[in-house]
């Protein structure tokens, strides 16, 4: 059955087990995770037992016969990488969408991790312009963190949005299920700020096969980190949406008859979604890779197995939801975090930072009590009142996601709402900070 | 003659080779893969099929490739240079290895082969001795390094000769021991011992009795961990685990803390590396980095080195402790070690137990924790192995296997709660939930009222029991109303608020905080337990809130301050106003 063309490629025409993502047959001199062509379709050694490989199609094994070709490669997965990159789309195999060619270096993507000793500790404040993240989350270059979102939060434009104005030296775009509509709505905001140059995109829309969707974080991450550690750049990766990534995960492992674990999750899912997180860095020459990416949850669970093993993995979560007060979506300051914002926040940014965070989000928790209070039918006290009513400017002034000032103008005007709303003592700042800061 | 196979399926990092020849289970082996050599671990033997774990890649790996057996399980290399050191889980020394990525294949020396050592000698000519007992002494950083009988000498030996003072190197000889055939051994400053079998040179393992100090409120006071003790931490994500393990590892009064980052995030072992070398360690003065060695096995590296990274710890612990000194080994976290064992029993198609776990993972578990604990070395003195692992559990239910198997083997639970973390009630371990065995054990009470007077105790029991009362208040106060419930609810309700603000909750982020000696615990104690004990005025209920919250601040200050400063001593007569405002004498 076996006939050599190329050196490395060996064609095979015999398959003796298909499932709906996998193809197993006879051959031999093949290397784990190697790629063949099965078909047409593109495919990844998966398992080799004695001269049996199994092989997962990233497309799917629909109308695959069994005596279609198989053609090995020889190569793990690769990319093209080079200077070529900025400015283009690819699909999730590293192919430009918008046809052409690409001149580059050819590397494999998955490759290994940054060595912890060689890493440098994140320091650079990001500005996003969005208070809820700048003055209550604030990011730092080198950090991994998602937004948690349900489905019908306006995530991606606030990644965008965030993306745009971070001052990254390239940014890397990996669509995982993307909308056809959210991608185009990707490409025309980067077109319109002109961005266009800075970004790449690898693109898996909800058009293609869902199994395709597992190479697009590797393919961006490979991309950044050759801007990253290669070129020395500060690179922002975009990832949207973790959630649909970790379902073709579990497809996969379902397929093979891997014994799941909860949530039908394949029992690997923390490592598997690490090893991505994992490549967000810090370098010491100044070369970053930063990662947002978006995990959308169904009803706000947290406690899903996708969200759960996100959050233990990445540093921090910024967690949005529509406040009905005001009618804006916001970024949740109780459930939202950031690891990594004491390293900035009153060293980057002003002193006071620190201490005007934590006074508003306590305000805001007393706020949520005195709600319950009402709602539980109880008379409200004096304070009760005033807390309700600062809650409702704070979010609309500082916590929605449509807010876009400088740090310095959300701290005045948390001290803008402090002043109208609650004495100095009250409010619980340091005497120094009420001294220099309070509006009179 | 090693034995030799030959690899014949492969499927991630499971590795099938197939052999004629003697192999033994958990033995080592090395896959040829192009001109790199991949480590493995064998998991089973099936008749000439053996399994293998590979603790690297296998990407590109075909089967054909050749293997070559070890003829030892997985070991560690022990002797001077292991402190403030950074390693991966199979000891290789990650300062070593050269790149910015890290290279497949790639081994690195853990100690230094060419470093002087100053050698001072211990035992004499014609000394009777056996495994573990201490030939000489080096200076290692501050610790008088032992240089030991190697762990393998079984029976006893004659001291036939040891080295002069003198600067060696740690494979020169130091010593040679006769056994009691007359056959001669040499022994040099290094040995190797495997990180499954527990260290056992030793006489004796009491149940712990003295207290291991860490500085931390909420262990010291209120649930106190022993010397040679045991402990866990679990909690959901960002509740608080990290921060506490670092505030451990920078406080506790250990001789040396070993640090195992298993499968956790690269950037908190950056920020140890980066932080430790300029913090100074507040018992020798020294930098904390002398007296730490962290083994670091982050969640992008190798799956199956997780393991190995607990077992590398624990073993780099039993060498320095049957030095007699006292160790802290913190594990971070444990739950990504019993993930580790769930992947590769799955890939096994292993019949599973609860949530996919392996059958025997509370055997497993149990066992690990079992290494811990005090002991008398066959000379007399006494060494010492605290350890404490944070658990992950699956959506922060504590109702999953390795919760629960840890409950069953660690004495000491530091629940973290979900809604304190949110409430930034930080540490936010549960004050109800949590408890510590030892506040049982009647040596420890002891101990206790004699090094922190003779009311400690019961001054410790009493805030527990004011905190548990509060609770119950305030679900009455929540249903009743404030003015459904009688004014001494709400004083009952804020008493509970003085120990939780002033004694559980600590700031780990501020200078002074952070560390707490038992002196100032103590002191801080006495101080609660006074305005507990007292009796309030109040005219409603609405005076109740403003005033304990204006006490609590007042405390807080105290806290923040540099004891018995005179700012301290300041807060404390601003305190003392306060409290006569109301206090009914
Ligand atoms: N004792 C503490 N004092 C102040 N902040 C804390 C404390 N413990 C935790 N935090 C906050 O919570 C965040 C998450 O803590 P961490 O220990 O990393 O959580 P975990 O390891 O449980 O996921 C920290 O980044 C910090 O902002
Ligand atoms: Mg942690």
């Amino acid at each position: 059955m076996e006939k050599d063309t190329k050196a490395f490629q060996r064609i095979y025409t015999k398959l003796f087990q298909l499932t709906k993502a996998t193809v197993s047959l006879q051959a031999s001199g093949i290397g784990n995770e190697e790629l063949a062509i099965v078909d047409g379709r593109l495919a990844q050694v998966v398992k080799i037992m004695g001269d049996i490989v199994t092989l997962q199609v990233f497309a799917g094994t629909e109308g695959i016969a069994n005596d279609a070709e198989v053609i090995f490669t020889g190569k793990a997965p690769t990319l093209k990488v080079g200077e070529d990159l900025a400015g283009r789309f690819f699909n999730a195999y590293g192919e430009p969408i918008d046809g052409g060619e690409i001149m580059g270096e050819e590397r494999e993507i998955g490759g290994p991790s940054v060595n912890p000793v060689r890493r440098k500790q994140p320091s650079e404040f990001i500005a996003t312009g969005i208070a809820g993240i700048d003055l209550n989350n604030a990011l730092v270059t080198g950090q991994k963190i998602p937004f948690f979102a349900d489905p019908d939060q306006p995530y991606n434009q606030v990644m965008a949005n965030v993306a745009l104005r971070a001052e990254a030296d390239k940014i890397i775009l990996g669509g995982i299920g993307l909308t056809n509509d959210d991608y185009l709505y990707f490409k025309r905001v980067f077109d319109d700020a002109g961005a266009l140059d800075r970004i790449v995109g690898f693109i898996n829309t909800t058009e293609n096969p869902p199994v395709e969707r597992l190479l697009v974080p590797d393919m961006a991450l490979s991309a950044a980190e050759y801007y990253a550690s290669e070129k020395g750049q500060k690179v922002l990766v975009l990832l949207t949406d973790l959630t649909l990534y970790a379902d073709a995960l579990s497809i996969v492992s379902n397929r093979m008859d891997q014994i799941p674990s909860k949530d039908s999750m394949p029992g690997s899912l923390y490592s598997d979604l690490a090893r991505l997180y994992e490549k967000a860095v810090q370098f010491p020459d100044g070369g970053s890779i930063t990662i947002i990416a978006v995990t959308t949850l169904s009803s706000g669970d947290i406690t899903h197995a996708i969200p759960d093993n996100t959050g233990y993995i990445t540093e921090g979560q910024l967690f949005l939801r529509k406040d009905s007060d005001i009618g804006k979506v916001i970024v949740d300051p109780f459930r939202s975090l950031s690891r990594l914002k004491q390293l900035v926040i009153g060293k980057r940014t002003r002193e006071d930072h620190p201490q005007v965070m934590n006074a508003a989000v306590r305000l805001y928790a007393d706020a949520a009590n005195a709600k319950t209070k009402l709602e539980n039918g109880f008379d409200l006290t004096d304070y009760d009142e005033r807390t309700l009513d600062f809650a409702k400017a704070y979010s609309e002034k500082l916590l929605a996601i449509d807010v876009n000032i400088e740090v310095d103008a959300m701290l005045e005007t948390a001290y803008d709402l402090f002043g109208k709303h609650f004495t100095p003592v009250e409010v619980g700042l340091k005497k120094e900070f009420v001294e220099k800061y309070w509006k009179k | 003659m090693n034995t030799i196979g030959k690899v014949t399926g492969i499927i991630a990092n499971l590795v099938i080779v197939e052999t004629q020849d003697r192999v033994a289970q958990n033995e080592i082996c090395f896959i040829k893969h192009d001109n790199t050599r991949l480590m493995a671990e064998v998991i089973k033997i099936m008749g000439q099929k053996v399994y293998t774990q590979v603790f690297e890649s296998t990407r590109g790996l075909k089967v054909g490739s050749e293997v070559e057996f070890a003829g030892h399980m997985l070991e560690v290399t022990l002797g001077p240079g292991l402190l403030s050191k950074n390693f991966d889980g199979l000891q290789n020394d990650l300062d070593k290895m050269t790149g910015i990525f890290l290279k497949r294949g790639e081994y690195t020396d853990p100690l230094e082969s060419d470093k002087e050592y100053e050698f001072t000698p211990i035992a004499k000519k014609g000394d009777t001795v056996a495994a573990g007992d201490w030939l000489g002494e080096v200076k290692e950083n501050w610790i008088g390094h032992k240089i030991m009988v190697p762990f393998v000498f079984e029976g006893e030996y004659t001291v036939k000769s040891v080295t002069d003072a003198g600067k060696y190197k740690i494979e020169d000889t130091m010593a040679v021991l006769t056994d009691k055939d007359g056959k001669e051994h040499k022994v040099t400053m290094i040995q190797k011992w495997p990180v499954k079998v527990p260290i056992k040179a030793f006489k004796e393992k009491p149940r712990p009795f003295k207290v291991l100090e860490t500085g931390v409120r909420v262990f010291d006071t209120l649930n106190p961990m022993a010397e040679g003790g045991t402990g866990f931490i679990p909690g959901p994500f960002g509740s608080g685990k990290t921060v506490l393990q670092h505030a451990l590892s920078k406080q506790a009064e250990a001789d040396l803390v070993v640090i195992a980052a298993c499968g956790e995030r690269a950037n908190e072992v950056v920020e140890i590396f980066t932080e430790f070398p300029e913090l100074d360690d507040p018992r020798t003065g020294r930098k904390l980095m002398e007296r730490t060695t962290i083994i670091a096995n982050t969640s992008n590296m190798p799956v199956a080195a997780r393991e190995a990274s607990v077992y590398t710890a624990m073993t780099i612990s039993e060498y320095y402790r049957s030095m007699g000194l006292k160790v802290l080994l913190l594990a971070d976290s444990t739950s990504r070690w019993a993930q580790a064992l769930r992947e590769m029993s799955n890939r096994m198609e292993e019949l599973p137990g609860p949530d996919g776990f392996p059958m025997d993972l509370p055997a497993i578990i149990s066992n690990f924790y079992s290494r811990a604990g005090y002991v008398y070395l066959n000379n007399g003195e006494t060494g010492s192995i605290t350890f404490i692992g944070t658990v992950s559990p699956a959506g922060g239910n504590l109702k999953e296997p390795v919760t629960e198997s840890t409950k069953k083997a660690a004495r000491c639970f530091y629940a973290l709660s979900q809604q304190r973390a949110d409430s930034k009630r930080y540490p936010a371990i549960d004050p109800i939930e949590s408890y510590s065995k030892y506040l049982e054990y009647p040596e420890i009470v002891e101990y206790l009222n004699k090094q922190n007077g003779e009311d400690w105790t019961k001054n410790v029991w009493f805030i527990k029991d004011a905190l548990l009362r509060s609770k119950e208040v305030y679900e009455q106060i929540n249903i009743l109303g404030d003015d459904g419930v009688p004014l001494d609810y709400h004083i009952t309700y804020w008493k509970g608020e003085v120990v939780d603000f002033v004694i559980s909750q600590q700031d780990a982020f501020d200078k002074i905080d952070q560390r707490s000696d038992f002196t100032r615990q103590r002191y801080m104690l006495e101080k609660v337990v006074d305005v507990l004990k007292s009796d309030f005025k109040f005219e409603s209920f609405e005076e109740v809130n403003p005033y304990f919250k204006k006490l609590i601040n007042q405390y807080k200050q105290m806290n923040y301050s540099e004891f018995e400063s005179e700012e301290f001593k300041k807060n404390e007569k601003e305190l003392e106003v306060i409290i006569q405002e109301r206090k009914v004498a």
